[in-house]
């Protein structure tokens, strides 16, 4: 199971993973006003996300985990572009990112 | 023992810098701690193997998304101050609500065990003496070519939505009406005289600007006060193709 980890195993890298992922919650609970760092909350758990999946290839000897965190990052990657335009255009037309103001679906 | 070493570096500092990404008092701190974030999950992924992915993690993340997000923190005017008002409030929630799941986790992972038959599984491997990087290519660029695809265009559709979302009618700068600029001919701007010799301008009338003015081919309130487009000489008529009393620019 330990294949291409080495001496080190997969249980620590799954506890990092694990760590990360409560971590980026507990974030957007955190900053629940603050719409960016919500955003950057998401991106930690989809690091946590990418971490078990390398770890998992890397043991397994299955490339297919490496290629699917790839996916994750080309769909992260659109996701934050996507979302930091949305919290530009209401800054914009609102004045405010707060997410308590974020009542309508109408910008 | 030494690879042990540096994954517990990383590891660590992985986790201290995503904390204080979570907590920091200026979203600017916050983005930096992100990127050192990337960079040491980045080693996470050397230690494992995936040489192409930490690279293309550090490329796109910290070259590219990380940036995004200084990009927009500090271009946003906000009084991130009074954003963490509630935080006091919000802490003890997000604290309880993270443990429960951590809890979950360790749960999961305590009462988990791998199947006896893992190895029998149909993996996908590299091909011997391949590099990562290559093996990487050659099951994208076969097994997973249409997911592979299909990437490219949400990134395009991301690309244009982002784009259709920020773009906006700026109301100043001067910008032509392309197709009205097209349909001027030579007979609406260049009129020919016949100047006598021995006279100057000043007896012909000065200089003269175009009759029908360069308005025409602006778009409409991009060209400064349009009040008067036309300063001097009265619009002639016959030759012009644009009505004369439609030197506002507008429509037709």
């Amino acid at each position: 199971m330990t294949g291409g980890l080495g001496s080190i195993g997969i249980g620590p890298y799954l506890t990092v993973s694990a760590i990360l992922l409560v971590l980026g919650v507990f974030g957007i609970f955190l900053n629940r006003k603050n719409v960016i760092i919500i955003l950057m909350s998401i991106e930690l758990i989809l690091l946590s996300a990418n971490l078990n999946f390398v770890a998992f290839s890397s043991a397994l000897g299955d490339l297919s985990g490496q290629v699917f965190t790839l996916f994750v990052l080309t769909i992260a990657a659109a996701e934050s572009a996507i979302g930091l335009a949305i919290v530009t255009v209401y800054f914009r037309n609102r004045g405010s990112i707060e997410v308590e103001d974020i009542t309508m679906m109408k910008g | 023992m030494m690879t042990q070493i540096v994954f517990y570096v990383f590891a660590t500092v992985l986790v201290l810098s995503a904390g204080t990404v979570v907590s920091a008092r200026n979203p600017v701190h916050s983005v930096l701690f992100l990127i050192l974030a990337f960079f040491n999950a980045a080693g996470l992924f050397l230690v494992a193997g995936a040489e192409f992915l930490a690279m293309i993690l550090v490329i796109v993340y910290v070259g590219a998304v990380a940036v995004l997000f200084l990009f927009v923190v500090m271009m946003l005017d906000v009084r991130f101050a009074q954003m963490r008002e509630g935080l006091q409030r919000y802490a003890p929630f997000g604290a309880a609500v993270g443990l429960v799941l951590l809890a979950e986790l360790a749960l999961a992972f305590s009462h988990w065990q791998v199947a006896q038959d893992i190895g029998s599984v149909p993996h996908v491997v590299a091909a011997p003496g391949r590099t990562n990087t290559a093996a990487l290519g050659d099951v994208l660029y076969t097994h997973y070519i249409f997911l592979f695809e299909s990437c490219g265009l949400v990134l395009l559709v991301a690309m244009i939505g982002a784009i259709v979302l920020t773009l906006r009618e700026r109301p100043m700068g001067r910008r032509q009406n392309i197709d009205r600029q097209h349909e001027r001919t030579v007979t609406d701007t260049l009129a020919m005289m016949t100047v006598p010799l021995g006279q100057g301008v000043a007896a012909n009338g000065g200089f003269r600007r175009p009759e029908e003015s360069y308005y025409i081919a602006s778009v409409p309130g991009s060209y400064g006060v349009t009040a008067d487009p036309v300063p001097q000489g009265k619009p002639v008529e016959g030759p012009l193709k644009h009505g004369a009393d439609n030197h506002g620019g507008l429509a037709q």
